[in-house]
């Protein structure tokens, strides 16, 4: 694959840079990313993988994008009020860098459908907003041994961690099984600053692209924390834990579980 | 005793089990993830694990908003 001119202008401050380089550049071309969910976190996130040159972002959201959202996520405008989320996104990425190709999954992801949906894209990015699709996507990646980053926001506080399954631990390791319905009210009802899911979903983003690129440390085994009000960022060390569920020594989750029944029965 | 919680060194009675710190810091009702020693501890076992002098304690919440 040669790079035409407009490319290499566009590209210009990636191929110069020793780290990513014109090889490194055709790698992020040539590579997949799959989105879960077009909102606070997948906007910022999607926005600049499309402009780092990703070649294909797979977008998951089943929303349509309301006024509420437009605070905070920056792919879609007022004038995409009701319209598909995963289509508004598509139309904002493919007009920033057309070499992207933005494939939109306007279903929301279960234990049916996501092996199928995610199992040909490089990395997952988790932007989603509830726990049931969180634990989904994080068992579904173990299973499919696919790197996962992993993002979560609430009022002034954010949440980091890169998950490599086999080589570090996965979100259940630390949080192994969900909150119980109603513990941990959301966004909708907690509110969130809008600037937030920015700083979250492009520290998501810079992972992604480190991780596609084979360059730089990762966020594997730390969790990330972030303090919007008093601007801290700390790390917390985690570690594969044995016992785990679904990455332990004796693993229980050999399938998917949607989470809801599984509620039910448990709490 | 003292134990270090997120990083910050304080006095605490004899004795103490996770689950009784939890209450202290006024978070028992809410869902965590404890690690002491840089192990995870079950939630199973938040009420039976007492702490010991200079265990390190890091406490996580739960944060599922995207």
């Amino acid at each position: 694959m040669d790079f035409t001119e407009e490319q290499i202008k566009r590209y210009s401050r990636h191929i110069i840079l020793p780290e990513v380089g014109g090889r490194g550049q055709k790698k992020l071309l040539k590579s997949s990313v799959f989105l879960v969910g077009a909102g606070g976190l997948g906007c910022p996130a999607a926005f600049y993988l499309a402009a780092a040159g990703v070649g294909k972002l797979g977008i998951a959201d089943n929303d349509d994008v309301d006024h509420s959202n437009l605070q905070r996520q920056i792919l879609h405008s007022s004038k995409d009020i009701g319209y598909p989320k995963a289509l508004s996104a598509k139309a904002t990425l493919e007009a920033l860098n057309p070499d992207v190709e933005v494939v939109p999954y306007m279903q929301r992801l279960t234990s049916e459908n996501i092996m199928d949906i995610i199992k040909d894209y490089d990395v997952i990015l988790d932007g989603s907003d509830n726990f049931p699709t969180r634990y989904l996507v994080n068992d579904a990646c173990v299973l499919l041994k696919k790197p996962l980053s992993h993002g979560s926001i609430f009022r002034f506080e954010g949440q980091v961690t890169t998950i490599l399954p086999g080589d570090g631990p996965c979100y259940r390791c630390l949080f192994e099984t969900p909150p119980p319905p109603g513990m941990v009210p959301s966004c909708q009802e907690a509110g969130v600053l809008g600037v937030l899911p920015g700083v979250i979903g492009v520290i998501q983003a810079t992972e992604v692209v480190k991780l596609l690129l084979g360059k730089g440390q990762l966020l594997k085994g730390q969790l990330l924390l972030y303090n919007a009000f008093t601007m801290d960022f700390k790390k917390v060390k985690i570690r594969r834990n044995p016992q785990c569920p679904v990455c332990g020594e004796n693993p229980t989750i050999k399938e998917l579980v949607d989470y809801q029944e599984f509620c039910q029965v448990h709490f | 005793m003292q134990l270090i919680v997120n990083g910050e060194r304080g006095d605490y009675p004899e004795g103490l089990t996770i689950q009784g710190l939890l209450t202290r810091l006024g978070i028992a009702q809410r869902p965590v993830a404890v690690e002491v020693n840089k192990k995870v501890v079950p939630k199973a076992e938040h009420t039976s694990r007492e702490l010991t002098e200079n265990d390190t304690l890091e406490i996580v919440t739960f944060v599922g908003g995207g």
